[in-house]
Formats: C-alpha cells, sequence, structure tokens
C-alpha cells in the first residue's frame, strides 16, 4: 500500500462506492431478482440451494482474504479441496465427524507446507502454492484413483448437506460464523494486527518484533484448513468428488477478495466484503438461469463468466482511481 | 546454458555474488540454478536412451517429445519477457482459446487461411493490448490484471463458438500444427526459430537490455529515460500473440477448435517452465534457452516416468516437487 497518509475521512461517495461498492451492487441485485422474478426467485428453495453452492467457496475465499492481507497468495486451494473432499467421502463410512476431521487435517497439512516454505524459507508464495496445487491435485488423483470418490451412502455424512436452520443451511450458517470470527480476529485481535502489519510492511512488521513468520504460516494453516473444509462441504452436498473437482477455484476465490476490496498489495482488507464479492459473482450465475427460465430472451452460460470479468474489472478501476486521489498529497 | 541475462545495473550474476561473498556453497547452489535443468534434461536424456525402446530415433524425439513441449515452450517464451517486467500473465490459456476460435471461424467465413491467422494473431494482440493498458496505464497488478481476461476471455470464446466444436479441414492453415519443414514438425520448428529471435532480441538489442532494466528497477529505468510503459506494453502484447499463435497451433493439430478446452491451465504450466529455469519472479532477468529446456525437461520428466508405469498423478507430483527444488537453488544462490 502507499505511504500512510492521514486524510480526515469525509464520507465522499467514491470511499463509499469501494468500500461498499460490492454489497451496493449485490443489494440492487437481489432487489432485480426479487422484483423481476418474483416468488419463484424468493422461494426458500432457490435461496436454500443458491447458499449451500456459495458456501464452499465462501469458506475458499475467507483463508484467501487473509492471505492476501500478508501480501501473498495461495493458488493451492482448489487442490487441496479435492483432496479434502475425496479424504472426507473415503472416510465418509467412519461418520460425519471423522469424516470431516480428516479433511480439515489434509487442508491444514498441505497449509503447513505452505507456510513453512514461505516464511521459513522465504520462498515466492506464487511458486510455492503452484508446485502445491499440482502436488495436491495428485495425491486427489492417486487416493481417487482418477475418478470419483463416492460418499457412504449409508453414513451420516450426506445429511450434513440436507440440515437447515430457519430455511437456511447448515454448511452457510458455518460460514457465517466463520467470517464473523474472522472479522472479529482481523479487527480486534493480535494475529490481525499482524497480519495487516506483515502485508503492509513487512520490514516494519519484522523491526517491530511483531511475529511476522508466524503470522504467515498461521494464515496459509487457516487457508489450507479452510480449503479442506470446502471439499468436505462438496462431498456432503453432492454425495460424492471428483478428483478433478475445484480446479479454478483459486482464480475466483482471488476476484472474489478483490471485488470485495481487499488490495492484492496486502495491509489492506474486509472479510466481510469477501463474503459480499462471493454472493455477488454467484448470484450472477443464478440470475441467468431465471432469465433464461423466463423463455423471453435466451442468455448463454457463457456470459456468466465475462459479466464476472467485467465486474472485476470495473471494481479494479475504481479501486485504482481511489487509492491514486487517496495517495496524492490533498 | 550461461546466457541468463540480467539488468548489469539492478543485479551481479548470481554466480560472481556467491564467488565475491566467498561462500562455496552458494557457488555450487548458483550454479545448481543455472545449469540444474540442463543437468536434469541430460540426465533424463541419457536414462531414456538407456532404458527406453525406440527413444533415439529421430520420431521419439522430434515428433513426440519435442513436439509435445513446444506448445508450452512457445508460451513459456512469452511469459519469461512478462516475468522480465516484473509481471504474470495469467491470461495466456484463455487468449489461446479466443485465437482459436476467431481463426477457426474466419476460416470457415471463407476469408482464406492466412487472413483467417492474421485476424486471430490481431485477437490474440488484442488481448495483449488490454492487459498491458491496465497493467501501464492503471497501475493495476499483472497478477489481478491478467486474471481479469483469464475469466472473461474462455468466456468469449466460448460466446463465439455456441459452446460447441468448430470443425474445419483446410491443410494450409492447419500447416501451423501439422506442417513440416525438412522433416521437422512445424511447431517444433516455431518453437525453435521464436526462441533464436527473442534470444537475438534479448542479448543484442535496446529493447531487450531496456526490458532488463525495467524488470529490475522500474523507477531507475525510468529515471534514465527508458520508456517502461511502452516497454511493459510490448511484453503484454507479445505474450498474448505468442499464445495465440499456440492456439492456431493446437486447434490446427486437432482439426477443431474447442473453445472450452483450448489452453485450459496452460499459464500454470508456462509458469512452471519458466521457474524451473531458475528466473525468479521479480523481474529483471530472463533466459530464453533456460525457459526451452524447462519446457521441455517438464514435459520429459512427465512422459520419462508415465512410460516408467508410474501413474499420470504421481508424475503430476513429481513436477511439483521439482519446482520447489528450483526454488531453493535460486534462494541458496541469492
Amino acid at each position: 500500500m502507499t505511504a500512510p497518509v492521514h486524510v480526515a475521512p469525509r464520507p465522499r461517495l467514491g470511499r463509499v462506492l469501494q468500500q461498499q461498492g460490492a454489497l451496493i451492487a449485490l443489494v440492487v441485485l437481489v432487489v432485480f431478482g426479487a422484483l423481476r422474478y418474483g416468488e419463484q426467485f424468493a422461494t426458500g428453495f432457490n435461496i436454500q440451494s443458491l447458499l449451500a453452492d456459495d458456501a464452499k467457496y465462501a469458506l475458499v475465499a475467507l483463508g484467501m482474504t487473509f492471505v492476501i492481507m500478508t501480501g501473498g497468495i495461495d493458488l493451492s486451494v482448489g487442490s487441496v479441496a479435492a483432496l479434502g473432499g475425496v479424504v472426507a467421502a473415503q472416510l465418509s463410512g467412519a461418520g460425519l465427524l471423522p469424516a470431516m476431521l480428516a479433511a480439515l487435517g489434509v487442508g491444514a497439512a498441505v497449509g503447513l507446507a505452505n507456510g513453512v516454505l514461505v516464511a521459513r524459507y522465504g520462498l515466492a508464495p506464487f511458486l510455492v502454492t503452484l508446485a502445491t496445487l499440482l502436488v495436491a491435485r495428485g495425491l486427489a488423483l492417486q487416493l481417487a484413483d482418477a475418478r470419483s470418490a463416492v460418499a457412504d451412502p449409508a453414513s451420516g455424512f450426506q445429511d450434513f448437506g440436507r440440515w437447515s436452520l430457519l430455511g437456511i443451511p447448515v454448511s452457510f450458517w458455518i460460514v457465517l460464523v466463520l467470517f464473523a470470527a474472522g472479522a472479529l480476529a482481523l479487527h480486534a485481535t493480535d494475529f490481525g494486527r499482524h497480519v495487516l502489519a506483515t502485508g503492509g510492511n513487512e520490514d516494519a512488521a519484522r523491526l517491530m518484533g511483531l511475529p511476522v513468520d508466524r503470522t504467515k504460516v498461521a494464515v496459509y494453516v487457516l487457508s489450507g484448513t479452510l480449503a479442506g473444509a470446502a471439499g468436505a462441504f462438496l462431498g456432503a452436498q453432492t454425495g460424492s468428488v471428483d478428483a478433478a473437482a475445484g480446479q479454478g477455484w483459486e482464480l475466483t476465490a482471488i476476484a472474489a477478495v478483490v471485488v470485495g476490496g481487499t488490495l492484492l498489495t496486502g495491509g489492506v482488507g474486509s472479510v466481510f466484503g469477501t463474503l459480499v464479492g462471493v454472493l455477488l459473482l454467484q448470484l450472477i450465475f443464478n440470475l441467468i438461469v431465471f432469465e433464461n427460465g423466463r423463455g423471453v430472451i435466451e442468455i448463454s452460460s457463457y456470459w456468466e463468466s465475462v459479466i464476472r470479468g467485467a465486474f472485476l474489472l470495473a471494481v479494479v478501476l475504481l479501486q485504482v482511481r481511489l487509492t491514486r486521489r487517496r495517495a496524492a498529497p490533498t | 546454458m550461461p546466457e541468463t541475462v540480467s539488468d548489469p545495473a539492478a543485479t551481479r550474476s548470481p554466480e560472481s555474488a556467491a564467488a565475491a561473498t566467498g561462500r562455496r556453497g552458494a557457488v555450487w547452489a548458483a550454479r545448481a540454478q543455472r545449469y540444474g535443468a540442463g543437468v536434469l534434461l541430460v540426465l533424463l536424456f541419457a536414462y531414456n536412451a538407456l532404458a527406453t525402446p525406440n527413444f533415439l530415433t529421430v520420431q521419439t524425439l522430434l515428433d513426440v517429445q519435442l513436439r509435445q513441449a513446444a506448445p508450452v515452450a512457445i508460451v513459456a517464451l512469452g511469459m519469461a519477457l512478462v516475468i522480465a517486467t516484473g509481471g504474470i500473465d495469467l491470461s495466456v490459456g484463455s487468449v489461446m482459446a479466443i485465437a482459436g476460435q476467431v481463426g477457426a471461424l474466419t476460416l470457415l467465413a471463407g476469408v482464406g487461411p492466412v487472413a483467417a491467422v492474421a485476424l486471430a494473431l490481431l485477437a490474440a494482440a488484442a488481448c495483449g493490448v488490454f492487459n498491458g493498458s491496465l497493467v501501464v496505464r492503471y497501475g493495476v497488478q499483472p497478477i489481478v490484471a491478467t486474471l481479469i481476461l483469464f475469466i472473461a476471455g474462455r468466456g468469449i470464446a466460448q460466446l463465439l463458438s455456441g459452446g460447441r466444436l468448430t470443425g474445419f479441414r483446410d491443410p494450409a492453415f492447419q500447416f501451423l500444427g501439422l506442417g513440416r519443414v525438412a522433416g521437422v514438425p512445424m511447431p517444433v520448428v516455431l518453437m525453435v526459430v521464436l526462441a533464436a529471435v527473442l534470444w537475438f532480441v534479448v542479448r543484442y538489442t535496446a529493447y531487450g537490455r531496456t526490458l532488463l532494466a525495467t524488470g529490475g528497477n522500474p523507477r531507475a529505468a525510468r529515471l534514465s529515460g527508458v520508456r517502461v510503459g511502452r516497454v511493459t506494453m510490448i511484453a503484454y502484447v507479445a505474450s498474448a500473440a505468442l499464445a495465440g499463435l499456440v492456439g492456431l497451433v493446437v486447434i490446427g493439430i486437432t482439426s477443431a477448435s474447442d473453445a472450452n478446452n483450448v489452453g485450459l491451465g496452460l499459464e500454470l504450466d508456462a509458469i512452471a517452465a519458466v521457474a524451473v529455469s531458475g528466473t525468479p519472479l521479480t523481474g529483471g532477468r530472463i533466459s530464453v534457452i533456460g525457459t526451452l529446456v524447462g519446457a521441455v525437461v517438464l514435459r520429459l520428466l512427465q512422459n520419462t516416468l508415465i512410460a516408467q508405469g508410474v501413474p499420470r498423478e504421481v508424475a503430476q507430483i513429481v513436477t511439483g516437487v521439482v519446482i520447489v527444488i528450483a526454488l531453493f537453488l535460486q534462494r541458496r544462490s541469492r
């Protein structure tokens, strides 16, 4: 980030747009969907399936947010999710808890490897996590014999994907709790301060005696663990996990983080913004499905990625304008 | 490959730097970094010559090993240029799909093979201008800037194709993929010629020097009169154009453009090839021959393991481990 320039925070439209732009867009799209598609859009079923889908991406993006705030990046999350999902599905016969814990453990182990290579040995995060992306994918393919790992249908594993509370899937409740905990950790704990200090200016953080290395290891372990959990959620939701699942999740997660207002340069970030970013990018797909359902005009689902890219472009250009204005002497 | 060119003002050669500080281990690590990929290539070659039947035939070497490595190698050349500026290009796979689709559609529209190739390359170059503008004019981080086309680019190609295979048959158009020059498959010819051109540009032209100065220390380069923006822009356009060319090679080989799959995941293969060549992602350094060797060695490693009955999945794990080893060697020699 830029040098700290202390400007009295004025509620400028631009600032509000950067900080809450994704949220505003999300609200606008939800209202648009509710008005245009009426009851079908607002049904419990649609909301449930939307949120259940979002849960796994949200988990991955939460971990990615913390990694990016330290100035790093984690490309391995998609492969780790596949690995975690395969392990969870294969152990599902032992029950829900052991399967979930195994997925978390596998994810944490890959995250630990990432963290140690990045923090202890100072290797480039982009390439380290590219390497573990390959390794984790290879392990997932190997374990699943290059096919899908099918969950034990007699076990309670898949029940997890069906539970809901107050009309919202349990998996999404967990996401909400974790994001609340993440926001709390960022703003109210030493860990959060260390994360932001590490990403803001690593050398300065070291000179101040902050545990930079330990903080970095922690965020990669967090990211890996959450990716493992996302894989387990996928398994519980669909009953099987393809060893090729999760491809490209890392870049989707990075896009959600950026749309949510976190700068890739580190040191600045919003946990809540990431959740909004995930919901926003996923909602686009849902709206396209509904528009096609009306049968008036046919929108190819390929627009989905084009619109997502356009969103990312708009957010990035907005961020650029705002950071430049802030960096300029006032 | 003692041709790792680096910006003399910004960095000394790692070997001489290590020698100056008198650390023997570091000298060895620097050598390993420089020659590691080459040594691995020689070892793999020797092993295969002894253990793999029919390995030492022109057909295996040219038509299998080198031809399979060529697409990644050509994309990796462009990637190496971008990495030399301190950037990265995640969009190459999507740009391949766009160029392939534009090429196939314009060919079917009857513009003729030459115009189809030109239009496809133009579309790819336009993608490069888009990436370059975001990085240069707006100062967007290269990862994010090229992530936009990574996401949207494949969608654009799929919209063009309607999600269907676009098949065609045109020997002239498919020459890029299937042709032969003096018996050598065209992809291999392209790989060698483009690498030679790039090697010359980096070593002997003003662009090469300004490129390395830009990546080594952009501020210093700007102060000394280098047009940093233009240098960076050219790198992104070259990377996209090379990716577009490879898109045409790939669809030429298969006689069909498959927007869903052409170039899928290739960005990571190309980055891996550059990383294995010992080039850091921080910019200011480029090794053209090293990049070529990196791409060939990763392919040969995969093929060797698979030929030995190692499952494809495990071969992938070995690639990951090789990247980490390359990173360690880079670190030791710093």
